[in-house]
């Protein structure tokens, strides 16, 4: 049922248990525990998608995350669909649709193949020589048809509706990988007591083991010893296994981010868990046992479907019980092919051939082919093959040139021996040595507390492997101080040891430019390519990658990078490790956006910050803007009201009544000690000792360049208490700066700062009647003009709470800013605000604010600054003490840049036709008519529409502003170009009376 | 005299996370930050009718009042018994700085069995046993935003955010708690 | 991501809780008001970008909220001490302080690296 291919006794997984799924809309039957690579080789099916670059058919490589061709998207419904899955790591759940990809119209029959014919023009560098000229061309046509030709998979376009979970973790020892290696340095460092974290990659444990059946542990057949093993790990407290995990990415101090897939292989996912889980472990040691993977040989068309790994096909066979062909050939330079050669023919399926290209395979293998009568063609290649959707024949010649003959097949092993995977050890910024007796890149110097074991530190031998395992996990548990652990023995037995390998083309890649021996499956880089690039030049490792592509994108060097290595060193003569490594770069494995953003979307996405008067706010209409992460009021408009009207209704109100408006974003610090007013007087350019307790003063903060960082009104509450406010968005850097002085520069002061902005709610009434709103609800404080004017701070109470009332003023009008402590806000601008409407009052939201401020000319520092302007640019030189012997800024406000004549002033404009409102950023110019480039004079940096002055008013930085009041300037726009007049700031009550009102 | 105005606290009756760690806001407290150098703890911590703790990542608490070091010269006090903290730093005259914090900060409470995996899914630090005990206090993040964490138990965990920041760290620690009880 | 030892909360604390503060040991001058153009420009102006030894300052923003001063390698990432700030700078034992002052390949920065 599940597959004609299936061979009865052998495998692993249970007859009885099957899902059904489909491939390119056809229904195939699995058993549960299949990847979707052995389903459908179990049913016979090779092609299983169309090369990258040139179009050709591909079938199954690999058993593991290494695989290049069988890429396909998988999908449980519209939303839930993934290109580019690797069809042996995903496992078949019932019901799942399978796609082919990067074919059109289907998968036997594509037209982009016509690539393939065409391919003496698509060489390496092609992309680079070809699409140079015309330059014109390259926006609408290149482009286009490159992205379109270009990418493998199909990305799903709605949103993805599962979710995603994030933990940090923190253990003693974390082990990536649970082969015979792992397991073992595990099983010793939990034992040692250690808090030990294990993660695969596959959905159980044994690594290697799901092939090797020839392997026994402590007198257990491997497989059943590893699944023993991990259940006797995960019944202890002290440690975590984690399988359908991939650890990653290996960052600095021993920080690994690991992904695990929870859902993706399950048929109904209960909607609670989340589909992927990230894992942020900290470890104090790492124990990497991420084992080798097998290279495959490089010859003439070794990439048609059905010719594939011998590990590969030896996991088909012994883990998922499916014969990858009937009659098989072998092509090795490794004794370990010969082990999947003779699993298939104890299993019934026939060996047309072992070709091994070396001369004196290991004695043992020899052997073992020559008793169950298994063909062996020592010191033979094969070079080439036939087939076209699958491989129905080889090639094999004499080496050296001897005359080739067919050999039908119908799948192809091969295997050119192992290369440790050094990826985590890299990324660790571990440097690899090379060893040349084996011809492998090793672990060499580490950068990180971190010891590599097994078959990815070069350990050959099942024995050596399990004790340096053991002794790896002692040792790291010792390091993290675990000394009165058991000690763990373990006595392992296999039945050959293997020996060979090889690296670059063999002898069917062959030296002209015209044979396709893939070095590189995923990007369809061929023997012949990088021997191309070197001859153009490329010497270095890093610049035949980029040229080739070799080793890019996902395969990140997991099969080609050694061949692609021993090929550049044959042509440039120069040995492997003088050509070096490219680096391996995270993630190991694609990792989804959806695991690395993991709670962080939707509503959780970025902290949305409401004030206390929010729910009111919202309740009346009010319109929001984002400030920071703030949602400020920023206009309530009145049924049929638009934005304009709205805005000039309230500023209307303001000036002829009054206003509420929610000031609570305001950055709040409580500066306290002895020695707030020295500090005071270091942190602003204002004299702070001259202010006496219940009064407030406008400051202005510096950086010590002189520019200015922040402002705000600054009350002092007592001679030792001042209450400092600052920008909305500049709050987090004020206290930062502050901090910074005080703790590093002025340590000896006897003070110290507490964020309050969030203690506080702020409610500023601002108008004429302002008073005569406050009055009735305020006790405890004289608010009359005479014992509580402009610029004044007293604490007492307001509707039975607790507050600090200031009188300031961001408006022009008399006003009042009442601080309540935060809870009490709602119910008290609540009470404000029943006072207020009877009057005629209205709630104001930023926008109104604005115009308010700019009709007074009153600065916003990051609006109308930014980071290059002094108070003196600002016309701000009165705040500046002239007494003081220090502030922060003092120096920097006398260098040479900052005194100059002719920097940019801030200055009012005024439009000659005064219907005009500027927009904010436009350039200004003293000549229209100037040729251009023309000489900018600045920039426009607040503009609006003002109600109360009946026109439009700007706020401007211009070159030498201050001199040229009365001047006409022009403004040159796409369509037009205004004139405006020079004018001071202040647009409404030049005098100031009204803010004692 | 106008009608005493209502409190009214962010997170209202909210409640959220799982069986296994279950997400509640704290009711309202006083709280105070409070800054000294080593020569008024002693006079402080008679005030305030506890140690005042001097090693790192510690705290102490007594009948609903806490006392966290967040620095070595930074505690935060809380008071669930609602005390006029201020009132008392007010009494003491040895150097300190006290600053009513009350309404700034807003406290979580999660508890269960799972309570400590719910904050890992959000909070870098160390959470085990050994490294963040009963009674162990750090000032540390959440997300994207900082927050204060006390173990209150075994099982418990007192989150402290500021105001506004805490329907995110609900929302976040109610996540994290049903994928921990998962 | 960063593990980095704070001397005032005496343990390793993640990156996420700290934020870097760029060159150590630049003190104010005293007499700022009055330093030459060319004191002021290399008080605040002009630092070294070495590779290899760097002491920098960092802050537990999110953990203790202290500033405090460390010893790290630029090209590692490894911290060899942290320090409280106001002690003086220490000698790193076995490590020399970076002499290469200009860096401009890829080869150079690197090149070790591969």
């Amino acid at each position: 049922m599940s597959g004609a291919n299936r061979i009865a006794g052998q495998g692993r997984l249970t007859p009885a248990k099957t899902a059904r799924f489909t491939f390119d809309g056809k229904t195939y039957h699995a058993l549960e525990g299949d990847t979707v690579a052995s389903a459908l080789l179990a049913n016979g099916v090779h092609l299983v998608g169309r090369s990258f670059k040139y179009h050709r058919p591909r079938g199954i490589l690999s058993a593991g995350p290494e695989e290049p061709n069988a890429l396909i998207d998988v999908s449980r419904d519209a939303a839930r669909r993934q290109p580019n899955v690797r069809a042996p790591v995903q496992e078949v759940f019932d019901g799942m649709k399978v796609e082919s990809q990067n074919r059109w119209p289907s998968l036997a029959f594509d037209i982009g193949g016509v690539n393939n014919l065409l391919s003496p023009f698509f060489a390496a560098g092609f992309y680079y020589k070809t699409f140079m000229w015309p330059k014109a061309a390259w926006e609408k046509v290149y482009e286009p048809f490159i992205r379109k030709a270009a990418g493998l998979g199909v990305s799903p376009t709605e949103d993805d509706p599962d979710h995603y979970a994030n933990r940090y973790a923190h253990c003693d020892v974390l082990v990536a990988g649970a082969g015979v290696a792992g397991l073992s340095a595990a099983l010793a460092a939990a034992e040692a007591g250690a808090r030990v974290i294990l993660v695969d990659e596959q959905p159980e444990v044994g690594g290697a083991l799901h092939f090797d059946t020839s392997v026994k542990i402590d007198g257990q057949n491997g497989y059943d010893w590893a699944q023993a093993t991990a259940a006797k790990l995960k019944a202890m407290e002290n440690v975590t296994v984690l399988t359908r995990t991939t650890a990653f990415g290996y960052y600095n101090h021993n920080f690994v981010g690991l992904v695990e897939r929870v859902t993706d292989h399950l048929p109904k996912p209960d909607k609670k868990l989340p589909r992927e889980r990230l894992w942020q472990v900290r470890a104090k040691r790492v124990i990497l046992a991420t084992g080798s993977i097998e290279r495959h040989m490089v010859f003439a068309n070794n990439d048609r479907p059905g010719i594939m790994l011998a590990s590969a096909a030896r996991t088909y066979l012994n883990h998922f019980g499916v014969a990858v062909g009937r009659k098989v050939g072998v092509y090795t330079a490794s004794d370990s092919a010969y082990e999947a050669a003779f699993d298939l023919k104890r299993a019934g399926v026939t060996i047309a051939a072992i070709v091994d290209n070396r001369e004196k395979p290991g004695e043992a293998v020899l052997a073992e082919a020559r008793k169950l009568g298994i063909e062996v063609l020592t010191g033979h290649s094969v070079v080439d093959t036939k087939g076209k959707l699958r491989v129905s024949a080889m090639s094999v010649a004499r080496n050296g040139g001897g005359s080739a003959r067919w050999i039908p097949i119908d799948a192809l092993l091969m295997s050119a021996g192992w290369t440790p995977s050094v990826h985590l050890f890299s990324q660790s910024r571990g440097k690899v040595a090379y060893d040349a007796a084996s011809g492998r890149f090793l672990p060499g110097t580490y950068a990180q507390d971190c010891l590599s074991v097994g078959s990815c530190n070069g350990t050959d031998g099942l024995q050596a492997t399990i004790e340096e395992s053991l002794a790896a996990g002692e040792l790291m548990a010792r390091a993290t101080g675990n000394e009165n652990g058991v000690k763990v023995e373990l006595r392992g037995e296999s039945a050959f040891e293997w020996t060979g390998g090889m690296a670059g083309a063999g002898e069917g890649a062959g030296a002209d430019t015209t044979v396709k021996a893939f070095v590189d499956f995923q990007n369809d880089v061929c023997a012949k390519d990088i021997r191309l690039a070197v001859r153009e030049g490329m010497h270095s490792i890093e610049h035949i990658k980029r040229f080739t592509t070799n080793g890019m994108a996902t395969d990140q060097g997991k099969l080609s990078n050694i061949h692609g290595l021993a090929i550049a060193s044959e042509v440039l003569n120069r040995e492997i490790p003088k050509i070096g490594l490219t680096t391996f770069r995270a993630p190991y494995t694609p990792v989804t956006f959806g695991a690395l953003i993991s709670h962080s979307r939707g509503a959780l996405f970025d902290p949305a910050r409401k004030t206390p008067m929010h729910a009111w706010e919202e309740a009346h209409g009010a319109v929001f803007e984002d400030v920071g992460n703030w949602k400020r009021a920023w206009y309530y408009p009145r049924s049929g009201e638009t934005m304009h009207d709205a805005v000039n209704r309230e500023c209307r109100t303001v000036r002829n009544v009054a206003g509420l408006f929610d000031a609570s974003t305001l950055g709040k610090i409580e500066v306290v000690g002895p020695d707030a007013e020295v500090f005071m007087n270091l942190m602003y350019t204002n004299a702070w000792d001259t202010l006496k307790p219940g009064r407030c003063r406008y400051g202005i903060m510096l950086r010590e360049d002189g520019f200015v960082y922040d402002d705000g009104v600054v009350g002092r509450l007592s001679q030792d208490r001042f209450h400092v406010t600052t920008t909305t968005g500049g709050a987090p850097r004020v206290m930062h700066h502050m901090e910074d002085y005080l703790q590093t520069e002025f340590p000896h002061l006897k003070v110290w700062l507490t964020s309050t902005t969030e203690q506080w709610a702020v409610i500023a009434v601002q108008g004429p009647k302002a008073r005569e709103i406050l009055e009735p609800l305020v006790e405890g404080i004289d608010i009359s003009n005479e014992a509580f004017p402009h610029m004044s701070v007293r604490e007492g109470q307001i509707c039975g709470v607790p507050t600090r009332l200031f009188r300031m003023s961001f408006t022009g009008e008399a006003g009042y800013e009442v601080n309540v402590p935060a809870d009490y806000g709602q119910a008290v601008w609540e009470a404000i605000w029943a006072r207020a409407e009877p009057l005629g009052a209205c709630a104001y939201g930023t926008e109104t604010m604005h115009v308010l401020r700019a009709e007074k000319g009153y600065i916003i520092v990051g609006q109308d600054t930014d980071g290059t302007v002094t108070p003196h640019d600002a016309s701000l030189s009165w705040a500046v003490s002239k007494k003081k012997t220090d502030f922060v800024g003092i120096r920097g406000l006398k260098r040479p840049d900052l005194v100059k004549e002719g920097r940019k002033q801030l200055v009012g404009l005024l439009t000659k036709d005064p219907n005009v409102v500027l927009e904010e950023g436009a350039q200004i110019v003293a000549d229209p008519n100037q040729p251009k480039p023309m000489t900018m004079l600045g920039h426009v940096t607040s503009s609006y529409w003002s109600e109360n002055c009946g026109r439009s008013i700007a706020l401007a930085l211009v070159a030498g502003g201050q001199a040229r009041l009365g001047q006409t300037l022009y403004v040159p726009m796409p369509d037009r170009t205004i004139a405006v007049e020079v004018s001071d700031m202040v647009f409404v009550d030049k005098e100031g009376g009204r803010l004692n009102g | 005299m106008a009608d005493q105005a209502l409190r009214k606290p962010p997170l209202g009756r909210s409640h959220g996370g799982s069986a296994g760690a279950r997400v509640t806001p704290a009711a309202p407290a006083t709280r105070l930050s409070l800054r000294a150098g080593a020569d008024a703890i002693g006079t402080l911590s008679l005030a305030f009718g506890l140690e005042l703790p001097q090693r790192p990542k510690t705290s102490a608490s007594v009948g609903g009042r806490h006392a966290l070091w967040l620095g070595p010269d930074e505690w935060l006090l809380i008071d669930e018994t609602g005390a006029d903290l201020m009132g008392i730093a007010a009494g003491v005259s040895a150097l300190h700085s006290a600053t009513d914090v009350s309404h700034r900060n807003v406290g979580i409470t999660v508890s269960g069995p799972d309570a400590g995996a719910a904050i890992a899914s959000a909070c870098p630090l160390d959470l085990n046993n050994g490294a963040f005990p009963v009674g162990a206090a750090a000032r540390t993040v959440l997300g994207k935003i900082e927050i204060v964490l006390l173990r209150t138990g075994e099982e418990d965990y007192r989150v402290e955010c500021w105001r506004s920041f805490s329907p995110y760290a609900f929302g976040l620690l109610s996540e994290g708690a049903e994928d921990a009880g998962l | 991501m960063l593990l980095i030892y704070c001397p005032y909360c005496e343990e390793e604390r993640s990156e996420l809780e700290f934020r870097h503060g760029g060159d150590a040991h630049i003190a104010r001058p005293t007499n700022i008001a009055d330093v030459t153009d060319e004191a002021f420009e290399e008080y605040f102006f002009l630092r070294d970008n070495p590779k290899g030894l760097i002491f920098e300052r960092w802050r537990h923003i999110h953990g203790c909220g202290r500033f405090f001063n460390a010893a790290r390698d630029t090209v590692s990432d490894k911290f060899y001490l942290t320090y409280k700030a106001g002690e003086p700078k220490p000698v790193i034992p076995g490590v020399s302080p970076a002499t290469e002052k200009t860096v401009e390949t890829y080869e150079a920065t690197e090149g070790t690296a591969k």
